[in-house]
C-alpha cells in the first residue's frame, strides 16, 4: 500500500531528525514542568473555591498543562518547514511521485510521538506531587493529546505552506492559539468562569478535549464527554491532514 | 537514441501561467511552443524574471497551467503528473538538499521516494557518489559541503532514479568557474548516457558551450529558437575583418560585390566583411587577394555572440540585464 509505505519512509526521514536533536524534548517538557513546580501549589486554596471541579488541584491542572503542550508543543513546527522551503527541499520532494498525503501525514506523525513522548515524561513527573491516575487512563489521555499535536501541526503545516515566512507564521499561529487556550480551560477550569465568557468557550473544540482529559484522570473513563472530545478532535484531525495534505500538493512558489 | 526522426520529449502548446498580485495580473508565461527532441541538451535562455524558471516548473509538476497544453516525456502533464514525476528529474535553485542531513542519507532518501528498496537504494547511491566524486564529503553534514560538491550532490538527487529527462534551473549560478566546469562536464556526461537535459540559464556562454538547442524567452515569450549557430547566424552571420599591405581601398573594392558578402565597409584602417558563414568566406577572400598580388598582412574572424543575438531580438543586452 503506497500511502502506507510513503509514510512510513516521510515519517523515519523527521524522526531521524528528530533523535539527532533531542534538546528540543527536553525544552519542551521543560516549560510544563516549570507549570507544575512555580504555579501548581498556587492552585492548591483555589482548589477549595467553589464551582472548581473535583479532583484535587494536581488531577485539575495536570490534563490542561499536557493539553497545552500538545498544542504548543506543535505550534512551532510549520518553522521548520519554511526552513526546509527555503532549502528547496519540500519542492524537491514534491516532484517525486511520493503520495501528497504522506508528506503530511508522515511528519505530523513525527510531531505526534514526539508530543505523546513528552506527555508521558510529564504525567511521570506529575505522580509524586500527588496526581493519580490509573494506566488505562494514562494511555487514552497521551492519545486525546496526541490527537491534539496531530490535529496542531497539520494546521501549522498547512498555514507554513500558505504564507512560506517565519515573520508571518509566528504572529498568526501564535496570536490564533493564545484565545484557544485561555478559552479551554487550560489555567483554571471554565466551570468557574461567568455565562458569557462560558458561551464563547463553547465553540472551542479544545474546550472539549480538556473537559475529556479532566474525566480521564478522574476514573470516568466511561464518562460521555471523554467520547465526545476524542470524536470532535478525530474529525478535526482528518479535516486538518486533508487541508494540509492539499496544501503540499498545491503550487508552493 | 534511435533513428532519423527526433522524438518530442517535451511539446508545448501556448503554455501559459498567470500570478495575481496585489490585484493585478501578470503575466509571466505567456503562450510558449517549445519541442524538445529526445537526447538533446535544451537551453533556456533569458534574464531574471523573463518566464524561465516558471515554465520549468510547470513542465516538472510543481506549478498548475493558467493555460495552454503539454506534453512532458510522453505524457500529458493535465491529466498524468503522477506519471510525469516518475519520468523525470529536477534540480531546483536551491537544490534541496538539507543541510542537517548527510549526502549519502538524503540520496538513500531520494532513492526510496521513487520505490526503490533500501538495498537498492543504497547501491544507487553509492554509485552516485562515485561518479560525482563525492567520496569525501558523502557522509557529511551537507552544510559543510563547498558550492561545487553541493551542487553535484543536488545533481545526484536529480539523477537518483535514472531519469529520462533532467530539469536543470540555472545550475551554474554562483559557482567558480571551475566548479561550473565540472557541472558542465556532468550535464555532457548525462547527454552521452542519452539523458535529455532541460536547463535554463542567464550565461550565453553556458547556452553556447553546453546545449544542443536554444529558446531565448524574454517577457514571458519565446523571441529566438534554435542551435546557438543559427540564431548567431540569423543575426548577423560572421565577421571579417583584414587589412592588406598598401591600398586598403582596392581590397575592399575587390571583396565587396561578391555573393558571399552582405555588407562591407572600412573601419579604422582595415577591412570589415559581414559574412553568412565565415568557414567559407574565408578561403575565397584569400583566394581573391592572392589573385590581385594583395599581401594579407592580418586577417580575423569573429563569430557573433548569443549577446548580439538577444541584443537583436530583445532590444537590450543580457549582460546588462542579468547583472
Amino acid at each position: 500500500m503506497k500511502l502506507i509505505r510513503d509514510t512510513w519512509l516521510v515519517f523515519g526521514r523527521y524522526f531521524g531528525l528528530f533523535i539527532h536533536n533531542p534538546v528540543w524534548v527536553a525544552l519542551g517538557v521543560l516549560q510544563p514542568v516549570l507549570y507544575l513546580v512555580l504555579f501548581a501549589p498556587l492552585l492548591r486554596p483555589i482548589a477549595a473555591m467553589r464551582g472548581f471541579p473535583p479532583g484535587g488541584a494536581y488531577n485539575v491542572f495536570v490534563p490542561g498543562l499536557l493539553v497545552q503542550l500538545g498544542m504548543f508543543g506543535a505550534a512551532g513546527v510549520g518553522f521548520s518547514l519554511i526552513a526546509e522551503l527555503r532549502m528547496g527541499v519540500i519542492e524537491r520532494l514534491r516532484v517525486t511521485p511520493v503520495s501528497r498525503v504522506a508528506l503530511l501525514f508522515g511528519r505530523a506523525l513525527r510531531d505526534m510521538f514526539s508530543i505523546v513522548l513528552q506527555s508521558l515524561i510529564l504525567i511521570l513527573i506529575a505522580l509524586p506531587f500527588g496526581l493519580s491516575i490509573h494506566p488505562l487512563g494514562i494511555v487514552v489521555v497521551l492519545a486525546l493529546i496526541g490527537l491534539i499535536g496531530l490535529l496542531t501541526a497539520s494546521i501549522g503545516y498547512a498555514v507554513a505552506l500558505a504564507v512560506k515566512s517565519e515573520d508571518s507564521y509566528a504572529p498568526i499561529v501564535f496570536t490564533s492559539a493564545l484565545p484557544i487556550l485561555l478559552l479551554s480551560g487550560v489555567l483554571l477550569p471554565m466551570s468557574i468562569a461567568p455565562q458569557w465568557l462560558q458561551n464563547i468557550a463553547a465553540i472551542n473544540p479544545l474546550l472539549y478535549a480538556v473537559d475529556a482529559a479532566r474525566h480521564v484522570f478522574n476514573d470516568n473513563l466511561g464518562d460521555p464527554s471523554v467520547l465526545k472530545g476524542v470524536v470532535i478532535l478525530v474529525v478535526l484531525s482528518v479535516v486538518a491532514v486533508v487541508i494540509g495534505a492539499r496544501q503540499f500538493g498545491r503550487a508552493v512558489a | 537514441m534511435e533513428g532519423a526522426r527526433p522524438e518530442a520529449v517535451i511539446e508545448t502548446r501556448g503554455l501559459r501561467r498567470v500570478f495575481k498580485s496585489r490585484g493585478r495580473q501578470v503575466e509571466a508565461v505567456a503562450g510558449v511552443d517549445l519541442d524538445v527532441r529526445r537526447g538533446e541538451i535544451f537551453g533556456f535562455l533569458g534574464p531574471n524574471g523573463a518566464g524561465k524558471t516558471t515554465t520549468l516548473r510547470m513542465l516538472s509538476t510543481l506549478l498548475a497551467p493558467s493555460g495552454g497544453t503539454a506534453r512532458v516525456a510522453g505524457c500529458d502533464l493535465a491529466t498524468q503528473p503522477g506519471k510525469i514525476r516518475e519520468r523525470i528529474g529536477y534540480v531546483g535553485q536551491a537544490g534541496g538538499a538539507d543541510r542537517e542531513i548527510t549526502g549519502r542519507t538524503e540520496l538513500v532518501f531520494q532513492g526510496r521516494l521513487y520505490g526503490m528498496p533500501t538495498a537498492a537504494a543504497q547501491k544507487r547511491a553509492a554509485e552516485l557518489i562515485v561518479m560525482l566524486e563525492l567520496d569525501g564529503a558523502a557522509d557529511r553534514k551537507v552544510g559543510t559541503y563547498s558550492g561545487g560538491q553541493k551542487r553535484r550532490l543536488d545533481i545526484g538527487l536529480g539523477l537518483v532514479h535514472d531519469p529520462e529527462l533532467l530539469f536543470l534551473d540555472e545550475p551554474t549560478t554562483g559557482l567558480d568557474p571551475q566548479s561550473r566546469a565540472r557541472v558542465w562536464e556532468e550535464v555532457r556526461k548525462m547527454h552521452d548516457r542519452g539523458t535529455t537535459v532541460f536547463l535554463t540559464t542567464h550565461y550565453l556562454d553556458e547556452a553556447d558551450a553546453l546545449c544542443d538547442r536554444v529558446a531565448i524567452i524574454d517577457y514571458g515569450k519565446i523571441v529566438a529558437e534554435g542551435t546557438p549557430e543559427e540564431l548567431k547566424r540569423a543575426i548577423a552571420g560572421d565577421v571579417v575583418t583584414f587589412t592588406v599591405a598598401g591600398e586598403q581601398q582596392r581590397a575592399l573594392d575587390l571583396v565587396k560585390d561578391q555573393d558571399f558578402v552582405r555588407e562591407a565597409r572600412l573601419e579604422n584602417g582595415s577591412v570589415h566583411l559581414y559574412v553568412d558563414r565565415g568557414e567559407v568566406a574565408m578561403p575565397a577572400i584569400l583566394r581573391l587577394l592572392d589573385g590581385a598580388s594583395l599581401q594579407l598582412m592580418t586577417v580575423e574572424l569573429h563569430r557573433p555572440s548569443l549577446d548580439d543575438v538577444f541584443l537583436r531580438q530583445t532590444g537590450r543586452s543580457l549582460r546588462e540585464t542579468a547583472a
